[in-house]
């Protein structure tokens, strides 16, 4: 079996690197020095940790303010929090104010499996992605995280960065290179295709084993940049392989399915099944028994991918 | 950089105070709209600190060093930008564009189209969580520049505006001043029947801040209380600055339906008169 990463080792990690090498670059929290993985970086950097406590409100105003003070802050905390409770001062103080403002969505989707509902982040692409001038971003491992990271430091401007929590397989090269707005094909194939982002990339690229086994052969998008979305790669999928299916640990309404769908249809409609959680809120279970109980295994994913096409023929 | 008009003497502040109130009763008239009773509150804060007590130089609005002034009531954006334009940060002709279709001068601020904004504000409780930020950046930076952030009284009724009270306090943030235009009324009703502020200097003073209260319309005291601060060492200022909604004009004075009505042809012209 794959070695499994959690993203959050290579945020923590890039960020001191780059903390290292630009004075600038702080970090604001609240309370959420472990789960945000920044212990290491406090130790380093003890004046440039920012601990706001239990206010994300603040948190994110702070970080506009730290902004508009020359300093470029990775705004981080939990993802259901950060988005939810601090959603205007993310549209107003960030996105509309254009302040150079990093914020960082940490243990997004259902990634607090048992701790139920109110700790799940599965609106929260749907919310920024609804917001004018704010890149939402969403790296499938850590050599993705990192390049983002990377990326989001000498690139001025807000952005929304989802950090990833449960363990993930490496879909990326190593050479990966971060492009905004550019979706990386991972599995070429012409029968159908899968987009997918973060956690569920691995699970399309095991889906696509799947189905190739039974002579189908499947292409696998992974769509790293929510808003602005590839559509270039989106309105190809659809020309060249008939039907798309898009899988996110997310709401099926208004993230990246909903991002893709709004292209397919306006510019070259073809059949979709979205995956992802069906607009409901989640029973008590782990991640993992979530992920089954949605479908959102590379089991489920093929046979949605069967599914549509069987339909669309 | 250069201190501008710090040599302001009170009453020249009280003169440009005057021609400011004057000229946002032209824009909000020509407008047609606005939020007139708001604006003339804070005209004698605005005069005083853009003439007499900010370090901005409009020459170069983005001077990395300039002390920061964030107005968290946005919707006060006739007295904002009548002041910038009186202070040489926009043109004056700018003004009859209030509002107008195209406009940079939204009805409430925009940093990015109007020199002289730090940040954009207009849903309430925004401004004091951003002026923490560059206050604590100032500090990271060991730079003697400071932020001022004026607050409606009505608007300290948001939560954010509370969590951001607190981390000053913890901070120990003597270079942030926070000014409350308290002038009693917010939209609807007065601010003590709707959600009851008082005692207000109690408040911030638990929240670790040194506080005083001042007539918002008397610059003598203004100069002396905005050049005191930081009141305490190693703790950030407020200001609460008593005043009256519409100050200047007898109709509008502590009206609460004036909060964001227009006046008429003759109300401007007897507003203006009022206002000579």
């Amino acid at each position: 079996m794959s070695e499994r990463f959690d993203c959050r080792d290579a945020f923590q990690r890039t960020l001191i690197d780059l903390a290292t090498h630009d004075e600038r670059i702080v970090a604001v929290v609240n309370d959420s020095v472990g789960s945000s993985k920044l212990g290491a970086f406090e130790q380093r950097f003890p004046d440039r940790l920012i601990n706001v406590g239990i206010a994300e409100q603040n948190m994110v105003g702070i970080g506009a303010g730290l902004a508009n003070g020359g300093r470029i802050p990775f705004v981080s905390g939990a993802a259901p929090f950060l988005t939810g409770r601090a959603l205007e001062q993310i549209k107003a103080d960030v996105a509309y104010s254009n302040t150079n403002v990093k914020l960082c969505g940490q243990s997004p989707g259902m990634a607090y499996g048992e701790l139920g509902p109110t700790h799940h982040s599965i609106e929260d692409l749907a919310w920024l992605r609804a917001i004018a001038n704010l890149p939402v971003i969403v790296p499938a491992d850590p050599i993705e995280t990192e390049a983002v990271l990377r990326w989001a430091a000498a690139t001025e401007g807000p952005m929304f960065i989802r950090v990833g929590r449960i363990p993930v397989t490496a879909v990326n090269d190593p050479g990966y290179r971060f492009r905004l707005g550019v979706a990386t094909t991972l599995r070429d194939g012409a029968d159908v295709t899968v987009i997918a982002c973060g956690t569920m990339v691995e699970r399309a690229l095991e889906a696509a084993d799947l189905l190739a086994a039974g002579g189908v052969h499947a292409r696998v998008l992974n769509m790293t940049t929510i808003r602005p979305l590839d559509r270039d790669a989106v309105v190809k999928a659809a020309a060249e392989t008939g039907s798309i299916v898009t899988v996110e640990e997310h709401t099926v309404h208004g993230g990246l399915g909903g991002a893709v769908a709004e292209v397919v249809a306006t510019e070259c409609p073809v059949p979709m099944r979205l995956m992802g959680v069906p607009g409901v809120f989640a029973p008590t279970g782990s991640v993992e028994s979530l992920f089954r109980r949605f479908g959102l295994t590379a089991a489920g994913i093929a046979e949605s991918a069967l599914l549509l096409r069987k339909a669309a023929a | 950089m250069n201190q501008l008009h710090v040599q302001a003497t009170a009453e020249e502040v009280r003169e440009r105070a005057r021609a400011i109130r004057r000229r946002n009763v032209e824009i909000v008239r020509a407008a047609g709209l606005g939020h007139i009773g708001g604006d003339l509150s804070a005209a004698d804060i605005l005069a005083t600190l853009y003439f007499a007590v900010l370090n901005v130089d409009p020459a170069h609005p983005d001077d990395p060093e300039r002390d920061r002034y964030i107005q968290s009531k946005g919707h006060a954006s006739g007295v904002l930008y009548t002041t910038l334009a009186a202070a040489g940060f926009i043109p004056d002709s700018l003004l009859d564009r209030y509002m107008a279709d195209g406009s940079p001068l939204n009805g409430h601020p925009d940093r990015n189209k109007v020199p002289g904004v730090e940040t954009n504000t207009g849903p309430l409780g925004h401004g004091l969580p951003v002026a923490v930020g560059t206050a604590i950046a100032a500090k990271l930076d060991g730079s003697p520049r400071r932020t001022f952030v004026l607050c409606g009284d009505g608007e300290l009724q948001e939560g954010s505006n509370w969590e951001a009270i607190m981390a000053a306090g913890h901070r120990d943030l003597d270079n942030l001043v926070v000014i409350v235009d308290r002038n009693g009324l917010q939209q609807g009703a007065r601010t003590e029947a709707t959600n009851a502020l008082d005692p207000l200097d109690a408040k911030f003073a638990a929240f670790g801040w040194a506080a005083r209260t001042v007539d918002g319309h008397d610059v003598d005291a203004l100069l002396a209380t905005f050049r005191a601060v930081p009141f305490e060492p190693r703790r950030p200022s407020c200001v609460i600055a008593n005043t009256i909604k519409g100050q200047g004009v007898s109709f509008i004075e502590d009206r609460v339906e004036w909060h964001h009505k227009v006046p008429s042809e003759a109300q401007t012209a007897q507003a203006l008169e009022e206002l000579t």
